[in-house]
């Protein structure tokens, strides 16, 4: 019941209809009439009873009236002192009853004073219409509300946000309340205990917001003085030279009027060329002012002469930086504050460090298992076969074009995907085969030479996919349910594909570690490897054999450009990037090898990222240092991290 | 008692005749000292295929005579032209600076002068000042003198970790590609002081002969081309042809077997490495002046690749062999991709070349190392020597 | 009489395999030596272990007078230290002539530098003219090694190693692929090399050792079974009982 008569009220306080069942004794007009002079005036000292008084009244015409008050929209009949909500028509006002909203006659300019108040009591005003809002009976304008409390905070809604708390039902919603009570209590609390509480509040928290709430108590700002300041909470002294430089100390002292500026060398430059006379300045002749010791002295003769600012000397301007004290102050005077502030920051600084490697290792693996993914063809190809396939690049970017034009004829992104997979294996072993075929078998003696002639097959193929598919990237849509990110907190999230991405990885090595040590055809590939003539001797076809293995490394490679090219631009170049990182990633991890290439792609994800924390805004020398690493690393560890051991090794 | 060097190599003195021949020729009918039948630009693109055929000769001398596939060398010859692109990007705005000074009441100091021309070089990357990579760019003689050391101390350190280890073959393939790319990749940031991916630009002006014409200049540097390639093809032939080489080539075919005999593999591979970093040094000096400008992107693991092409298609363990892949390849790449050749329309397709062509280049590389392991020197010997025979 | 290459208790491990397991062998400054076994007894692992192909886990090899040991040092320090291997397969260098590949192989100073100033002396021709009247090539000089026979091929190893002037022969399986009249020339080659130097052979075919007439050591499972003249051992019956299986 009394909820349908507040939200009747409420319907009311919208002007959709007049609602006579609020007309009763005591309105908003009775309340205001009251505090007639203190209203009219606007002096804060007198409003605040004034306003105190409509929020308690627990009248819905209240919160109106106090917006349109707040609005400067609030008039007084300067006859009888009633207050009016007035909208202007021809050359006065047209009046409307503030309890009821009922058309209150029309009134000429001059009957009429507009409420202007000022901005202290505006902010009374809005504190009381936050406590309205707070209160609202919609969780979501609630909400709302305290999104905009959290953006413009102000000292005034610490008291309502507080009521609110204590008021609201909705669990989360109160949660989000009391961080920001928190905050507030942080920035605006008088009380300096209460203050130090809200601060042990947010140790250790990594949101945003207790980042936002803490930085201020612990902004220094630096000053310099003939002695340290007495009373000032002093962040710590420093010394010229070692804290700051030397020329930071002395614009310090320059800001605060302690030593006048120094002479600059294009001051000193100005100076001479407004005084050359006769060919020469301060009596040195122009020709000769072409060092900075000549124009030095040069200067001193103006100087002296009085025609321009004597400089400091080094010596002089050393004494006089070590006669001052130099220091970084806090805004916030009490020291009990910032020392809690430091302690909560560091605290929280620890645990988002935390957090950032933690992130770090997400994005590291993903890397990892793009390069695994990117390489594992080649662990097959180049590990067990020994043949160097310079076209592997070129195959991956075969895969993502097939998964391109997939796009083209299937328009569902989860079917197309499903369908591009299997195509794209088909497709790239199929290239493989011919490639082995028709190539690489008759090269098989000759290594280098199969990376010369694989090379020029990359040319042709990339040219080849230019001219088919232009230079423009072509989209490789990944379907609606992999967009998005799996967000942990603030600083750890990781997005879907790059979670997909990982998956696959795992698939790929669990099928490619099953196929070769559990299947006939893993047999014999590990036979031929290590002995063709012996593995031929016993029935074992090895031209079949390299065959199918070639096929299978190059259709492998096609998966992996569906895969690559979800996140990447699918260009004729896209293998290009890749290609140098996957022979490293094999060198690296130990050829031979799947759960080599494994180690490579790990090893080499991990320290990409590792460099890049170190110096984030840079990429491209994270990759030389790592690259570099890699190539020591080889020097001290030739055969990789999973390296075969004696003969088998066939050094 | 041996015989002379010349009289058992008749070959180096074709060749070198030849070389001779054409230089002179082409001054004749160039437009800056003759007839004017040859433009400008195309004796620019002779003095720059001959600087090509220069670091070809480096590399059959590295690959096809001691057996290292190096993905390294176009690196080394980009080194080169960075060193000398040092010294004529600092000198020619030294002059711009100087002359912009002239009429200023005061003469420069040196600070002024040095900030000047750092605001002029790195305006483009928004640096002000001059990176401690450029602290010799001031001198000709010390980056004539990093022309060689550069590229020769990156070759050392790199090959003597490398050989130490006993990476070869393809290991060390991937490895050297590995650098270049390390190195095109460091050359490609803005902070690496050598002005990000706008490379060193406007070589082709030489500070101090601003009133020579270009047409004069690119027969100077068509001479000096020239005259770097006679001399290191003297000098690689003389080192193969010796004893060194006959070790270099035994190291190519058994490097195990070399070892027992109680040579020590790995100096005579530093050596033949350095010695060839330093000649693709040389000659990237003298090419990218005619070029006019280089960049990181000429650094790129895929230009030593077609390095090795070249000389692949020319002809490996010979050095005309080396030096006539590197012509007909890039002369003919550049004929291709300049659109001159007209277009085969095919009624449902037209194939221009300027798409196709290394479409063609690719295949027809695979050809080459299928049908003709020896290249074009090979199919050139066994048709006229044999023939003699 | 002192010993020329001393190895005592030397054990490989190859991924936990024992390919030598705690060797001793001993050869004195002018002598020929047999080396005999079955497949997988260590032979060609004991000969990588002199030259310095593979590093032992344990033990001791020491060399000369001064008994250097060899562990420390590269293969190419220990081939001009004197000690010449001639590989089972013939390795000659086939894309150069017979001449040039004894003129690489001639004792002389193998540095990058020393070797790029070298200049053919009268007497180093003659030298390897020499060799080649020795090893039976002398008219073969000028032609490429790819265009010899097979025994040619094996003689023309030899006569490089000969050229090396090494202290110590360790030969692997010379006479395998060759002729009845190839393996006479062989013989006489090594018997005569023995003369002036230690020459040690490992050998599969029991003729072939017993026409070298020669001390002969026994390798089984990577340890010295028996060591004597061909006839001791062969009635050994521990020597039997390996070559003919139990």
């Amino acid at each position: 019941m009394r909820i349908l008569i507040s939200l009747l009220a409420f319907c009311a306080g919208l002007w959709l209809a007049p609602a006579p069942l609020a007309a009763q004794e005591g309105g908003v007009q009775a309340i205001l009439q009251q505090h007639r002079e203190a209203v009219a005036s606007g002096s804060r000292r007198g409003v605040e009873p004034a306003i105190n008084a409509l929020k308690a009244s627990g009248l819905d015409q209240a919160r109106e009236v106090l917006e349109v008050w707040q609005a400067r929209e609030l008039y007084q009949r300067a006859a009888d002192g009633l207050f009016f909500f007035a909208a202007p028509e021809g050359d006065g006002f047209r009046l409307r009853d503030i309890d009821t909203g009922a058309d209150a006659g029309f009134a000429a300019k001059a009957e009429m004073t507009q409420l202007r108040p000022s901005g202290g009591v505006r902010g009374l005003i809005g504190a009381a219409l936050v406590a309205f809002r707070l209160l609202d009976p919609d969780p979501e304008d609630r909400r709302t509300a305290l999104a905009a409390l959290s953006r413009s905070p102000e000292a005034g809604h610490l008291e309502p946000l507080r009521d609110a708390v204590a008021a609201e039902t909705d669990p989360a919603l109160r949660r989000d309340m009391e961080r920001l009570e928190r905050a507030l209590t942080i920035s605006f609390d008088r009380d300096e205990a209460a203050r130090i509480e809200a601060i042990g509040f947010f140790e250790g928290d990594t949101g945003l917001d207790a980042r936002a709430a803490l930085a201020p108590l612990v902004a220094t700002t630096r000053g310099a003085a003939v002695s340290a300041p007495e009373g000032a909470n002093i962040a710590r002294i420093l010394e010229p030279g070692d804290d700051l430089s030397e020329e930071e100390a002395w614009a310090l002292l320059v800001e605060a009027g302690l030593a006048p500026a120094r002479v600059t060398k294009a001051d000193i430059r100005a100076a001479l060329e407004a005084n050359i006379e006769g060919g020469a300045a301060g009596g040195v002749p122009v020709r000769d002012l072409g060092s900075d010791a000549a124009r030095e002295r040069a200067y001193a003769a103006l100087a002296a002469a009085g025609r321009a600012q004597p400089t400091v000397t080094d010596a002089e301007a050393r004494a006089i930086l070590d006669d001052h004290v130099f220091f970084e102050r806090y805004a916030e005077p009490s020291p009990a504050i910032t020392e809690a502030a430091e302690a909560a920051l560091a605290s929280i600084t620890f645990r988002v460090g935390a957090m950032q490697a933690a992130d770090l290792t997400l994005d590291a693996l993903s890397l990892a298992s793009i390069y695994f993914l990117a390489a594992i063809g080649l662990a097959i190809t180049f590990g067990v076969m020994r043949v160097i396939n310079m076209a592997h690049g070129e195959f991956i970017m075969m895969g993502a074009y097939t998964g391109y034009v997939v796009q083209l004829f299937v328009p569902d992104y989860t079917i197309s995907i499903l369908v591009a997979l299997p195509l794209a294996f088909a497709v790239t072993f199929g290239a493989g085969v011919a490639m082995e075929r028709l190539v690489i078998r008759w090269l098989y003696h000759r290594p280098l030479e199969t990376l010369l002639a694989t090379f020029g097959i990359s040319i042709a193929l990339q040219q080849l996919a230019k001219n088919v598919f232009g230079t423009q990237a072509r989209p490789l849509t990944a379907p609606g349910w992999l967009d998005g990110a799996l967000v942990f907190n603030d600083i750890v999230a990781i997005s879907y594909i790059r979670i997909a991405i990982f998956v696959m990885a795992l698939v790929f090595l669990a099928l490619l570690v099953f196929v070769l040590n559990r299947t006939r055809l893993g047999l014999e590939v590990r036979a031929v490897t290590q002995n063709p003539g012996m593995a031929a001797s016993m029935g074992i076809d090895p031209d079949r054999i390299n065959m199918l293995t070639f096929g299978l490394g190059s259709g492998i490679a096609g998966v992996a450009g569906v895969a690559i090219g979800l996140f990447a631009q699918v260009t004729s170049e896209l293998g290009q990037g890749y290609i140098v990182q996957s022979f490293m990633t094999v060198v690296v991890g130990g050829v031979g090898n799947i759960f080599g290439a494994l180690a490579g792609a790990t090893l080499i994800g991990f320290l990409q990222k590792g460099i890049e924390w170190f110096n984030p805004s840079n990429t491209l020398a994270a990759q030389t240092y790592m690259i570099l690493f890699i190539i020591l690393f080889i020097q001290f560890r030739p055969k990789g991290i999973i390296a075969l051991k004696g003969r088998a090794a066939g050094d | 008692m041996q015989r002379s060097f010349i009289a058992r190599n008749p070959s180096v003195l074709v060749f070198l005749a030849a070389l001779a021949l054409f230089t002179i020729l082409v001054t004749i009918l160039a437009e800056g000292a003759g007839a004017g039948v040859i433009s400008t630009s195309f004796v620019k693109t002779l003095g720059k295929t001959l600087c090509l055929c220069l670091v070809a000769v480096a590399m059959d001398l590295v690959w096809g005579y001691c057996g290292i596939l190096s993905l390294g060398h176009f690196a080394f010859f980009g080194l080169g032209g960075y060193m000398i692109g040092m010294w004529l990007m600092y000198a020619r705005t030294e002059e711009i600076v100087l002359s912009a000074n002239a009429g200023a009441a005061l003469p420069m100091t040196p600070q002024e002068l040095s900030d000047g021309i750092a605001a002029q070089i790195f305006g483009v990357v928004g640096g002000s000042e001059l990176p401690w990579v450029w602290s010799f760019a001031h001198s000709l003689p010390l980056q004539l003198m990093l022309i060689l050391l550069l590229p020769g101390l990156i070759a050392l350190v790199f090959g003597w970790l490398a050989f130490r280890s006993r990476v070869a073959g393809v290991y060390l393939s991937i490895l050297t590609q590995a650098m270049t790319l390390a190195l095109s990749l460091w050359l490609f940031q803005n902070d690496s002081g050598l002005r990000g991916n706008n490379g060193l630009s406007g070589l082709q002006n030489i500070p101090g002969l601003a009133e020579v014409p270009q047409a004069t200049l690119s027969l100077w540097f068509l001479w000096a081309s020239a005259f770097a390639l006679g001399g290191f093809y003297l000098l690689a032939a003389w080192v193969v042809s010796g004893k060194f080489g006959s070790v270099i080539r035994a190291i190519r075919d058994d490097e195990a077997r070399v070892r027992f005999l109680g040579y020590s593999v790995e100096g005579y591979k530093l050596f033949v490495f350095t010695l060839t970093a330093m000649i693709a040094g040389i000659a990237g000096a003298l090419y990218y002046p005619q070029a006019g400008i280089v960049n990181p992107a000429e650094i790129a693991p895929i230009a030593s690749i077609y390095l090795a092409v070249w000389v692949a298609i020319g002809g490996r363990g010979r050095l005309w062999g080396a030096v006539l892949g590197a012509a007909a390849v890039s002369l003919v790449s550049s004929w291709f991709t300049s659109g001159q050749v007209p277009a085969v329309p095919l009624g449902f397709y037209t194939v221009e070349w300027t798409d196709w062509w290394l479409v063609l280049l690719g295949f027809g590389f695979v050809a080459v190392t299928l049908f003709a392991p020896n290249g074009l020197a090979g199919l050139v010997e066994r048709i006229f020597i044999r023939g003699a025979k | 009489m002192s010993a020329l290459l001393e190895v005592s208790g030397v054990t490989v491990t190859f991924d936990g395999f024992r390919a030598i397991n705690d060797l001793s062998f001993e050869i004195g400054p002018a002598e020929l030596r047999a080396v005999i076994g079955p497949n997988g007894a260590g032979k060609t692992t004991f000969m990588d272990i002199v030259t310095g192909k593979t590093k032992p886990d344990t033990g001791r090899v020491l060399w000369g007078e001064e008994s250097r040991s060899l562990l420390r040092m590269s293969e190419a320090e220990i081939a001009r230290a004197g000690v010449g291997r001639k590989f089972q397969r013939p390795t000659v260098f086939e894309d150069q002539s017979v001449f040039d590949n004894l003129l690489l192989a001639l004792r002389k100073n193998r540095s990058p530098f020393g070797v790029l100033f070298y200049r053919r002396s009268a007497e180093d021709k003659a030298r390897v003219e020499a060799l080649a009247a020795e090893i039976g090539l002398a008219d073969q000089l000028g032609r490429l090694a790819a265009e010899l026979s097979h025994g040619q091929k094996q003689w023309l190893e030899i006569g490089m190693l000969l050229a090396q002037e090494p202290r110590l022969l360790l030969v692997d399986e010379p006479a395998a692929g060759m002729t009845p009249a190839e393996r006479e020339h062989t013989t006489d080659l090594l018997v005569q090399a023995a003369k002036t130097r230690a020459v040690v052979v490992v050998e599969h075919d029991m003729e072939f050792v017993r026409r070298l007439d020669c001390k002969v050591t026994v390798l089984h499972e990577g340890r010295v079974l028996a060591e004597g003249s061909l006839d001791h051992v062969t009635r050994n019956q521990e020597v039997i009982d390996v070559y003919l299986g139990r």
